[in-house]
């Protein structure tokens, strides 16, 4: 086997060094009963020739952008042009062959790239500080609430805002299952704007208001009043928490931390990670110095190494389940750390002035596509601004995505699976990747369904 | 999973700002930044994003993004070239980290999961067009369940820890369906940090159960503490001194026999590969971590994937989404499973992990699988016999695919088990798991993994012994370590007393 290294003069040379004479000799102290059951009926090894040929039989078996569609699909993941320098950098097999960086001194790669990427998201969401990573945008979403909890212990009411993404909604139903003291409740949208309700908060806006969770911008691409509705959660004690599953957007908008916002936290899989079916992408989680004690997560800290040099180190590590145990702020241990990289180097390709104009360079085109279609008799469902996704109506969306799929175009996401009240309804996205030409096509395949 | 306990000496409060950048170490990507410089040239530029402004009005958008990077294209490639060169990794170094199983990683398997009909495939695209992925989950679950003895998987949770969360809240979900939850859930006092945190997460109440003192879990310490609040015991096997728990099936038998489950946590699979197979041992529920057995790459710290694998009857409660064959013999997500415990993220699971441990199992078929568990098991075994006469282990029982060793440097000279750690990455070697488990003084936790070659545990071994023996001959060459790398003893000490953990613009200059 090409990847175990031993000849039979090791591995006799080895048993001899230990004295016993077979290689199941060291497996004498697992009871018989369960080593004879223990073969497993799988085929042979092959070589690596035979399971790339299968595997690209499997590739094969997807049709995507890759072969010539035109994909105006996003709901929480995007495709964004990815530079080669991102690649060229996350494909390091120091980095990409290393762990959590238990051992400052042998993980500086590791450990300052997190710092610069902590750094990145801070600015971003015009918050103090940002963890290493977690899993994703919906489990960032839950662990928010959690925290929110454990500043707030005494509150239960978690409002949740209907407009903030399904997966997000459901994964924080999940995780707050198992757990006494939290009553969820739901704040609707507002049927004309697309947008959360702020005066829908009302009826929490009390001293039992744990926390409001909002998408920035939300599932229907619509941007939240966020300054609004943290002001109305403030005022009542409580903890506003954004979630981003388009951060790009946070390239152009205001920051979630500029506009009151107490947790920003999100998915980062726009920032220089393929699609890949849905994963992995990277969560990122952002909050306030004064509360950093409660974060989920790892953390990376600045000290210097004992010539006086700068160094990076896991810091605050107390909070975590490896010294806190069933006390620990999170359960979590491996997170993302090779797509915070990722992020980081996609990030800092694309700058100060790069990401802001990519950003505006996705809601011009939204925008354009949004007005082709509406040239072309398809309303769009709701009127507040939005930034690189919107929501439209169409008479019978399975048929109008059957027919652009003809017409070789993904024309969006069928919203009536999660709201049943837009079951006329269909998500589009539209990114830098799709071109002019791209959108016309999108248009002409829908023309006249509406 | 590993553990660093912070042994580190207190040293003198210092202004953790106020430092040197060493020759050899990079500058941060904000100190090589300068207005207008930039590393892409964005589609639409300046004139989109006059347009955007207009389209959303001022008072939607930021003025700026204060001090974020300004940097060309080769400066970013250097910047983290260079930070990639002050990094160890499995692919350079021996990296026998205990509990973390650092196996060679194939590069095919990177290859395979960037192929366009994977990386370019939305989560949400028809399901027509994603049969290719959803057929390869479908095998990898099938594979995995063969692998485990288990009735069925799913892939979606994104590390153990998901994993072990996933697993706990079916055992709540299953007993709700029985009417009525129970508690408590039994941990070994050997067991990592996740499986506690795990169960406050799910909502249980842990019991801690207290090895034998040869390391292992016995059968009459699950039948005194088991009760009728007992929901389930969460334990790794092999355990974390490397040791097969013997008494297994037995401890399965008693919590049964009360009602209550076994839950296995896989974090050690790479010991049992065609040796034992959980569902054989008894176990309702394991997780596997496809970042240890099944070769994904570890990345830093993830992305890994931690699926879970259950018998039938917790079937119906596995996490959404859950695949299903359709009546047209397509594959899809199953839309209606009331039982299930719901949502642990967004979308499927993650796919590339996916992709690269099904590209591993499928280079090692069942037999290659057999060999890598009894050919990690002989490396620990062989690492365990040579390093004895210096570094004893912690149990006289035989162990599996990772041995604990302790020493007495810290009575003999005051050398500590941190020290050894950090001189031995002099010697060009990633240190052991240390300090873990727990319940062992000063605790080396080796796991060498099958794909290191016996030179490479000769190499070691001697780095080992040489350690020892320089400790006892010249502590403070120990004690300082390490020397030979670009920076020398990181002080965590500081970087929790005054945390600082993001750079700002008023930040000093290290140079």
């Amino acid at each position: 086997m090409r990847f175990i290294p031993h000849t039979d003069d090791d591995i006799a040379a080895m048993l001899a060094t230990i004295g016993v004479a077979r290689l199941d000799d060291l497996l004498e102290h697992v009871p018989k009963g369960l080593r004879d059951r223990a073969a497993i009926a799988l085929p042979p090894g092959q070589t690596e020739a035979e399971v790339a040929a299968d595997l690209t039989g499997l590739a094969a078996g997807n049709r995507a952008v890759s072969d010539g569609l035109a994909s105006f699909l996003g709901g929480g993941y995007y495709r964004h042009f990815v530079p080669a320098a991102v690649r060229a950098i996350t494909s390091r097999a120091e980095f990409v062959t290393s762990y959590t960086p238990y051992q400052a001194e042998a993980s500086q790669g590791t450990t300052q790239a997190i710092f610069e990427f902590q750094t990145m998201i801070a600015q971003l969401t015009g918050l103090e500080v940002a963890n290493a990573s977690m899993y994703d945008g919906a489990s960032a979403a839950a662990e928010a609430v959690l925290m929110a909890h454990r500043v707030q212990p005494k509150r239960t009411v978690v409002a949740i805002s209907r407009a903030l993404w399904p997966d997000y909604r459901a994964t924080i139903r999940t995780y707050l299952s198992a757990l006494k003291n939290f009553d969820l409740v739901e704040a609707p949208f507002d049927p004309a704007t697309g947008a959360t309700d702020p005066a829908a908060l009302a009826p929490y806006a009390n001293d039992r208001l744990l926390c409001a969770v909002v998408g920035y911008p939300n599932a229907f691409g619509v941007i939240e009043p966020l300054g609004q509705i943290a002001a109305a959660v403030k005022q009542a004690g409580g903890i506003t928490i954004s979630a981003t599953a388009e951060p790009l957007a946070l390239g152009l908008l205001k920051s979630p931390g500029a506009l009151g916002v107490d947790i920003a936290v999100g998915e980062g899989q726009s920032f220089g990670m393929p699609l890949q079916f849905g994963g992995p992408g990277v969560g990122f989680f952002a909050a306030r110095m004064a509360q950093v004690r409660q974060m989920p997560g790892r953390l990376i800290g600045q000290t210097r190494d004992n010539r006086g040099n700068r160094a990076f180190c896991l810091t605050l590590a107390t909070r975590e389940q490896h010294i806190r145990r069933e006390r620990a702020t999170s359960n979590i241990c491996t997170n993302h750390s090779l797509c915070a990289l990722a992020a980081t180097a996609y990030l800092t390709l694309m700058g100060r002035r790069g990401l802001r104009e990519l950003a505006a360079r996705n809601v011009e085109l939204a925008s354009q596509a949004r007005a082709r279609l509406r040239a072309a008799g398809i309303s769009p469902r709701f009127n507040g601004k939005f930034f690189n996704e919107f929501a439209i109506t169409v008479a019978d969306p399975a048929r109008a995505l059957a027919r652009a799929e003809a017409a070789g175009v993904l024309a969006g996401i069928p919203l009536a699976r999660d709201y049943p009240e837009l079951a006329d309804s269909i998500l589009v996205t539209v990114t830098e990747t799709n071109s002019l030409a791209e959108i016309a096509r999108l248009a002409d395949s829908l023309a006249g369904v509406g | 999973m590993a553990v660093a306990k912070k042994t580190v000496s207190e040293t003198p409060a210092k202004d953790i700002l106020d430092s040197t950048r060493g020759a050899d170490t990079v500058a941060l990507i904000f100190e090589e930044s300068a207005p207008g410089r930039r590393g892409v040239d964005a589609p639409g530029g300046a004139a989109s994003e006059a347009r955007a402004i207009e389209l959303l009005g001022a008072d939607l958008c930021r003025a700026d993004i204060d001090g974020f990077p300004e940097v060309s294209e080769p400066q970013a490639l250097r910047h983290f070239l260079r930070l990639s060169q002050l990094n160890f990794g499995q692919a350079l170094q021996f990296y026998p980290l205990g509990s973390c199983t650092m196996k060679y990683n194939p590069p095919l398997n990177d290859e395979m999961a960037s192929l366009p009909g994977f990386a370019s495939l939305h989560p949400a695209a028809p399901i027509h067009l994603a049969q290719g992925a959803l057929e390869l989950m479908a095998r990898l679950e099938a594979a995995l369940a063969a692998i485990t003895g288990m009735d069925a998987v799913s892939l979606a949770p994104a590390a153990g820890a998901h994993g072990e969360l996933a697993g706990l809240l079916m055992i709540r979900a299953w007993e709700r369906k029985r009417g009525g939850v129970r508690r408590k859930v039994i941990i070994p006092d050997t067991a990592h940090g996740t499986n506690p945190a795990s169960c406050t997460l799910a909502g249980f109440e842990v019991v801690v159960a207290k090895s034998h003192r040869r390391g292992y879990l016995e059968a009459n310490e699950i039948r005194r503490l088991a009760d009728d609040e007992t929901a389930a015991l969460m334990v790794t096997n092999p355990n974390t001194m490397g040791i097969f728990e013997p008494e297994i099936e037995e401890i399965a038998a008693a919590l049964h026999e009360r009602g209550a489950l076994l839950y296995l946590d896989g974090a050690n699979m790479n010991a049992l590969l065609g040796v034992a197979k959980p569902g054989d041992m008894g176990a309702d529920i394991v997780h596997i971590n496809l970042h240890k057995t099944f070769s994904t790459p570890h990345g830093g710290g993830g992305p890994g994937a931690g699926p879970v694998a259950v018998k039938a009857h917790l079937e119906p409660f596995l996490p959404m989404p859950r695949l299903a064959r359709r009546a047209d013999g397509m594959l899809d997500f199953a839309a209606d499973r009331p039982d299930s415990i719901g949502r642990l993220r967004a979308y499927h699971g993650n796919f590339g992990m996916l992709v690269r441990a099904y590209s591993y199992i499928l280079a090692m078929g069942g037999d290659g699988l057999a060999d890598a568990s009894r050919i990690a098991i002989l490396n620990a075994a062989y690492a365990r016999k040579r390093l004895a006469s210096r570094y004893p282990s912690a149990s006289a029982e035989p162990a599996m695919h990772e041995c604990v060793l302790t020493h007495d440097l810290e009575a003999r000279t005051d050398v500590s088990t941190l020290d050894i750690a950090k001189r031995l990455l002099d010697y060009g070697f990633h240190p052991p798991t240390i300090y873990f488990p727990l319940v062992v003084h000063g605790a080396l936790m080796i796991e060498p993994t099958e794909t290191e070659s016996r030179q490479t545990l000769d190499d070691f071994i001697a780095a080992m012994e040489k350690i020892y023996d320089e400790a006892i001959a010249e502590p403070e060459r120990v004690k300082t370590a390490p020397h030979n790398l670009k920076l020398g003893r990181v002080d965590e000490v500081a970087a929790a007393r005054r945390p600082h953990l993001r750079w700002r613009p008023e930040d000093p200059k290290s140079d």
